[in-house]
């Protein structure tokens, strides 16, 4: 695959996909999964943190009156908009502005 | 001093586990493979040996607990048999993938169903593919002295995999012979302590058996090929320094009077002693046959097994597991492929045999002798896969 090239070959990697630096997930930035797209209305918003409790990425942060969502991480699995009491979160499809 | 201990293939391998200065053992009992644990157990009890002895629910917990110990930089060991190899088939990929040195006696007996106790090599072979080294011994003493030197070559670092060190069930596991022992003394100064940095340290944090995509995946099965390609010579060298310490000297294949034989049989485990012993008695008859037992199944020694066939006009097969649907059984196809690569052309032919525990006797083998004589006389084989002893 053209867009491999230039990663390391099988002789420099290390052995058995050892990962030898912690915390190398963060690296990984799973959002490019994502086929619907959650989009907050703020104004619906009760900031009841239902959401940010369900999340099963922990893709979503806490601000001051509402929530926010870490998009480079949300694989879009819509469990937040379904939660949500007040249906103050849609999904929408990526395709679609 | 040479002592002689008499030790059924299951004690000798817990006897040589007990001098391997093991750090954990994790094993599940399971006929016919029990007394190699067992009595490992009881050495652990008796404060004989300083081994973590972790007890578990199933052969799929065990070999999990054998992996994680062996990331520490542990030395490990366990033992198996049948539908608890099978059990274990998931976690045999995630020890090799991981590079686990781990030493593994199976005592290798038939798989359900329908259900039996008794001896054939059907359990191996349906792991075959697991990336795991495989030995086979003939005997007792085989098994007491390819285990000791089944850590060194797991363990070196080239290597860095799993071993199997099978034992056929009942013919070997539960019959008693004289075994030849090193002292306690001799085999640490063989085989001291595993002392390795463990990928698993909590000084050195980091990540271990990760998700690994379709860009990097192909390049650790890559780097596995390459360290199994590293166990012939490895072993070579290993068998090598045990020689010159027991004057018993072991190898990738152990050829008999193949040289200018016109008929070989190719076998593993224990009926390779009951071939060679027919082979002597027709030898003494004039008749050019010759035996080559695979001690190395897995990588297959495709150049020791090409060069002792090159000359040779029938080449009979002796496979113990059945491979349905296959062309010929695991060990014939390995033939039949080396012989193709090597543009060697004896006639081949498959005699699967054993199945379930059936005996195999010296008569059964001498007819087979005497009909390969005649085909390559004639240059006709009658049957290209036989039954041997099946009933009609």
């Amino acid at each position: 695959m053209s867009r491999d090239r230039g990663k390391p070959g099988w002789k420099t990697l290390p052995i058995a996909a050892f990962i030898p630096k912690p915390g190398t997930s963060m690296q990984y930035k799973t959002g490019d999964w994502r086929a619907f797209r959650p989009v907050i209305d703020e104004k619906k918003c009760v900031n009841c943190l239902t959401c940010w409790i369900f999340c099963p990425d922990t893709a979503i942060k806490r601000k001051e009156k509402t929530v926010e969502i870490n998009y480079d991480y949300c694989k879009g699995c819509g469990i937040c908009a379904t939660e949500c009491p007040v249906k103050a979160i849609t999904m929408v499809e990526e395709t679609k502005k | 001093m040479k002592a002689r201990m008499g030790f059924t293939g299951d004690e000798a391998f817990a006897y040589a586990a007990k001098q391997s200065m093991v750090d954990v053992v994790s094993a599940y009992p399971i006929t016919p493979q029990t007394i190699m644990v067992e009595l490992f157990s009881e050495y652990v009890a008796n404060g004989e040996v300083h081994t973590n002895f972790v007890c578990v629910e199933s052969e799929h917990s065990a070999l999990s607990a054998c992996v994680g110990a062996s990331l520490t930089g542990a030395r490990v060991l366990t033992a198996t048999s049948s539908q608890g190899l099978a059990l274990m088939h998931e976690i045999m990929y995630i020890a090799s993938g991981l590079r686990c040195p781990i030493v593994m006696g199976v005592a290798n007996r038939a798989l359900s169903a329908p259900l039996n106790i008794h001896g054939d090599q059907s359990d191996m072979m349906g792991s075959r593919d697991c990336g795991w080294a495989q030995i086979y011994c003939e005997n007792a003493q085989e098994a007491y002295d390819w285990t000791l030197q089944a850590f060194k070559i797991a363990e070196n670092p080239n290597v860095l995999l799993p071993v199997t060190v099978n034992l056929d069930g009942f013919i070997l596991s539960h019959a008693m012979e004289g075994v030849e022992v090193m002292t306690d003394q001799e085999a640490k100064m063989y085989l001291p302590g595993r002392k390795v940095e463990g990928m698993i340290d909590p000084s050195k944090p980091g990540a271990v058996g990760p998700l690994v995509m379709p860009d990097y995946y192909f390049e650790f099965k890559r780097q596995q090929e390459e360290a199994i390609r590293h166990v012939p010579a490895t072993l070579q060298a290993v068998t090598q320094e045990y020689a010159k310490l027991t004057g018993r000297k072991y190898g990738i294949v152990d050829e008999y009077e193949t040289r200018d034989a016109d008929v070989i049989i190719v076998a593993l485990g224990s009926t390779a002693g009951t071939i060679r012993s027919v082979a002597k008695g027709l030898r003494k008859k004039g008749k050019k046959v010759g035996l080559l037992k695979l001690w190395l199944y897995r990588p297959f020694p495709t150049k020791e097994a090409a060069e002792a066939i090159a000359k040779s006009k029938v080449v009979v097969v002796f496979d113990r597991a059945l491979s349905p649907g296959a062309p010929y059984g695991a060990l014939c196809q390995d033939v039949v492929s080396t012989a193709y690569a090597h543009k060697i052309k004896p006639a081949i032919v498959d005699a699967v045999y054993g199945l379930g525990g059936r005996d195999i006797s010296p008569a059964e083998i001498e007819s087979i002798y005497e009909e390969a004589l005649t085909a390559a006389k004639t240059g006709t084989v009658k049957e290209q896969v036989k039954f041997v002893g099946v009933r009609e």
